[in-house]
Order: C-alpha cells, then structure tokens, then sequence
C-alpha cells in the first residue's frame, strides 16, 4: 500500500480532498472505466465498479492522501468492489476476505497497466460502434460510457425524450452483453468498414464537445480534447484519409476556441474574431493533414469541411477570405453528402462572394422548402442577411424565431445583442 | 459461446435457379460445412424443406390445434440453419459470412440462451 499511495496532500481538508477526487473524476473516470470494463467482461458491473472506487476514493483518500497515481488506484479499487459483490451474488460470503474491502494492492496496478490504457479506450470506442448495434445506440452509447454524458445531456442533443435514450443505452448495452459483442479493435481486416461509424460518432462528440447544445457554457473543452485524441489515436491505428480529414477538421475548428468568444463568455463570429488568438500550431498541423488527406484521392465529407476550415484559416483577415474557393468546395461537398444544413452553409459562402441578397434567396427557398424550418442557424443567418440588405422588420422577426429556437445561453445573449442594436438603430 | 445462423431466402428464387447452380451451391453448403468442421466452428446443421411442408402447432387448455404452413409469411423464408460455436459475436459473424447461402439471402446471427446457466452459481 504504502508504495502505491502517496502523503504529499496529507494535511488537506476534506473539502479540497472532494474537490480533488472531482477533478480526478473528470479527467479520468472515463479511462478507468474503459479498463474495468476489459478486466471485468461486463458494462453494467463496470459502471458499478467506477463509482463504488470513486466512493471508496471519497472516503479514503482524506485519511491516507491522495495516491500517486489515482487512475491506477482507483482501477484497482473498483476491481476489488466488482470481484467482491460478485462473490457475495454467487452466494459466497463466508469466503468474504475483509481484505478485499480494503484498498487494493499494488501488484493488480502494475498488471493492468502493462495493457495499453490507450487501447482500453480504443477498445471501448469500437465496441460503442460496433455496427451490429443501430446507429442511434451506437452514438448513445460512445457519448455515455466514452465520453461520460449523461442520458439527459444526450436527450438534448438528440432532441429526443431522456426515457428513449436511457431504453436504447440499455439495449445496446444487453445485445453487447446477450451477443457477446467482444471488447476488441478490429483485425487490419475488418477496420476500413468499422471505422465509418466510429468517426461519425467521433465528430458528434466533438462537437457536444464544441458547442454544447444547452446550458450555459459554450464549449467543453474536455470533450472537444477528447474527440481529438480518439481522432489522433484513429489516425495512428489507419491512417485512412477520412480519419485524417476528421482530425484535420476536428484541429482547425479547435484553432479558433480562444477567438470565437470573449472571456465573459460572449460569442464572437468567424469575421469578428481577433485571428492572432487562433492557434498557429493546430492550424499548420490542421492544414498539413488536409493536403496529406486531398492527396490520397479517396477523400470525403470530413476532408471536404477541414479543407473549407483551411481556407478561413489561411486568410489573414476576414477581406482576404477566397470565397469563391469556399463556395466552390461547398459544391463538391454537396456531391459528396447532399444535406440540407450544408446548403445553409453554402448559402452563407455565396452571399459573401456575391451579396446577401443572392444568399438571402438561396435561404428563403431552403427553408421554404421546411428540411431547416426549426434549425436556429437557419433563420439566425436570414436575419444577418436582412439586416445588412436594410431590411430591419424581417430581420428582427428572424433574430426572434432563432431566439426561440436556442437554448444555448452565449448563443441566446448574443442573438439578443443583435436584436437590441436592430432596434437602436 | 453457440449461435445458430437462420439462412433466409427466397424460395421462389431458390427453386427458379438452374439446376448446375443449386448443385454447385449444394456443393459448397456441404463442403463449408467439413470447413467449420475442421476448424472447431461446427455444432450441427440442416437444410429445410419448403415451407409448403411446413405445420403449425398450438397448445392450449390441453388442445392442439394445427394449421397449414410457416409460423408467419414473410418475403424469405427459413430455409436451413447451422449451430456453430464461436469465442464472440465478431468470430460468429465471421464464419456466418462465408455460408453459401448469404449470397442468395440473409443470415441472422442468434446468439444461444444457455438455459442451464440460469441454475448456475458462477458467472462466466
């Protein structure tokens, strides 16, 4: 015990020692679930094991200190807590050591960790994916046991109810466990066609990550980490073009995280953005991929949006922007993956290459045609458009739909600053 | 860990192939079968007769009624299974892939209901 558990936090208060178990469990708890759940065979027993170890953590840690290395004490613990009510389910509890209540030992920490935690999480990853589970569950899941959002969290994204959420994580979770769905990486084999799905998931993630669709923080910086990493980890395992374009995209959008809002959390737009605040590494290493991605010739959707993401990213300032480049890409991603969200997108690029009016019709017909009736970009972008074509009536009735369309507080507050400076005028 | 792979097809389409191209498939069905044989995969299997041979039974109150054909109608019909054992769903899917039979219509992969794991104490 005494080599596994470190004093240098001996001292503190039991508030600190709260605070601190907290922040382990953010930064960490999805690792060690990943591991509990290859040492134990079983999601359910897992997610058990997690937050009995976090307990234990609570409870231990303010007398003992915090351990060295709490990821490995805390995968331990929790191995200790499953094998322990499993015994105690299978009936055997006069063989109940009292020693197996107690912390663990140190040799289970150098065991496991031998095994790759990256891999853990890999691991995890594809077996969230796996295509034998629907899609919908698939995504579910990722976002629940990867990324450690609750189901209601996931709701909201979804726009779904949180019971038909909670219903389908536990179905996924019961085929996994019913059909044996094993906790792998896919052989070389296998991987090109299991990594399509694990890569929409990811960006799903990084962008719950980027944007969160309610509350009151604009971005989540730890999703958004972690979307990268698992996009970096993937790029490692097969470095097929669309894993490439993912990350490059993933990179690029995070370049601009300490320019696309002010510290009092406010929005700011792509035009408005201070550019000497976007990240220069991510942005050259964003670019780098692109090209390594547009080279290959078997890119899609993914290399498509970084490479639009590029182009912002090379002009010095918004002026210098080439749009007809972007509307241009805009067309052959169109090709690539028609939707209705990247007409928007498109429609937006043409009213900077040719003026709002011609990107004002190209709205009103989409929406007209009701796919984006209740998207607030939609009718958040008609309103900028009024606006800059004087037309402040119609522009006003349009910041005011995407207000009620938006739960998003920056978002919300910077709506209602257009409104206010509409209506000053 | 067993599952059993349903083959379900077409029987129209089945009984409409030539007949050089249902022997070569007879031939491959049967030859796939001493492959899972050799490699440890192969538990038992059959191919069915029609469903125009089929009887269905309830048993109700102590009475059994019957009537004429499959349990439901459906586009493809159950046309023969294998049981196989394999480590997980991947090494399942992996074998169930190469049945003949998958060419022509689909295979569903069902994991087994262990009934004696019910009664007992271990997990496995």
């Amino acid at each position: 015990m005494s080599g596994e558990i470190g004093r240098e936090t001996a001292g503190e208060s039991g508030g600190d020692v709260r605070q601190k178990v907290d922040a382990v469990y953010r930064e960490e708890s999805r690792r060690v679930l990943a591991t509990l759940i290859r040492l134990l065979g079983d999601f359910d027993l897992a997610e058990e094991a997690l937050h009995d170890a976090f307990r234990a953590a609570l409870e231990q840690w303010p007398r003992v200190g915090i351990p060295a290395n709490p990821r490995a004490w805390l995968v331990s613990a929790g191995r200790f807590k499953a094998i322990d009510a499993i015994r105690r389910r299978a009936r055997f509890d006069a063989l109940d050591d009292p020693d197996a209540q107690a912390a663990p030992a140190p040799d289970d920490a150098e065991a496991w960790e031998r095994e790759s935690v990256e891999d853990d999480r890999l691991r995890l990853i594809f077996t969230c994916c796996h295509p034998a589970l629907p899609p919908e569950a698939q995504v579910a899941l990722t976002l629940r046991e990867v990324c450690g959002l609750t189901t209601e969290e996931i709701a909201r994204a979804f726009l779904k109810g949180a019971p038909t959420l909670a219903q389908r994580i536990v179905r996924a979770k019961a085929k996994i466990r019913e059909a044996r769905i094993p906790f792998q990486v896919p052989p070389p084999a296998d991987l090109p066609g299991r990594l399509d799905s694990v890569l929409h998931v990811v960006y799903l993630v990084f962008n719950e990550g980027y944007s969160a669709s309610s509350g009151a923080s604009l971005t989540r910086h730890d999703l958004s980490g972690e979307a990268i990493r698992l996009g970096r980890l993937l790029v490692e395992l097969l470095p097929e073009p669309e894993a490439i374009g993912l990350l490059a995209l993933m990179l690029l959008h995070e370049s601009r995280r300490a320019a696309r809002a002010t510290p009092q959390g406010e929005l700011i737009l792509l035009p408005d953005q201070d550019r000497s605040l976007w990240d220069k590494d991510k942005i050259a290493e964003g670019c780098a991929l692109v090209e390594k991605a547009l080279t290959s010739r078997r890119f899609g959707p993914y290399t498509l949006q970084a490479a639009i993401s590029a182009v912002h990213a090379e002009a010095p300032a918004a002026e210098a922007t080439d749009w007809p480049q972007i509307v241009g890409l805009y067309d052959v991603l169109l090709r690539a993956d028609p939707s209705p969200v990247v007409e928007l997108n498109r429609a937006a690029a043409v009213a900077m290459r040719d003026g709002p009016a011609a990107g004002l019709a190209l709205i009103d017909a989409l929406l007209e045609r009701g796919d984006l009736s209740d998207y607030y970009l939609a009718h958040s972008a008609r309103a900028d458009l009024c606006r800059r074509l004087g037309k402040n009536a119609e522009a006003g009735a349009a910041y005011r739909r995407a207000l009620e369309l938006t739960l998003q507080e920056p978002e919300r507050r910077f709506l209602e600053r257009r409104l206010a400076e509409l209506q000053a005028n | 860990m067993k599952y059993l792979c349903l083959v379900y097809l077409e029987e129209r389409m089945r009984d409409a192939l030539p007949k050089a191209e249902l022997d070569a498939w007879i031939r491959d069905a049967l030859s796939y079968h001493e492959t899972l044989r050799k490699s440890g995969h192969f538990l038992a299997a059959q191919a069915l007769q029609s469903v125009h041979a089929a009887t269905t039974l309830r048993a109700r109150g102590g009475k059994v009624s019957l009537t004429d054909g499959p349990f439901a109608e459906t586009k493809e019909q159950l046309a023969g299974f294998i049981l196989i054992e394999a480590r997980d769903l991947n090494e399942a899917i992996h074998a169930a892939s190469r049945i003949p039979g998958a060419r022509y219509g689909s295979v569903e992969v069902r994991p087994i209901w262990e009934l004696n794991d019910l009664y007992s104490n271990e997990r496995d």
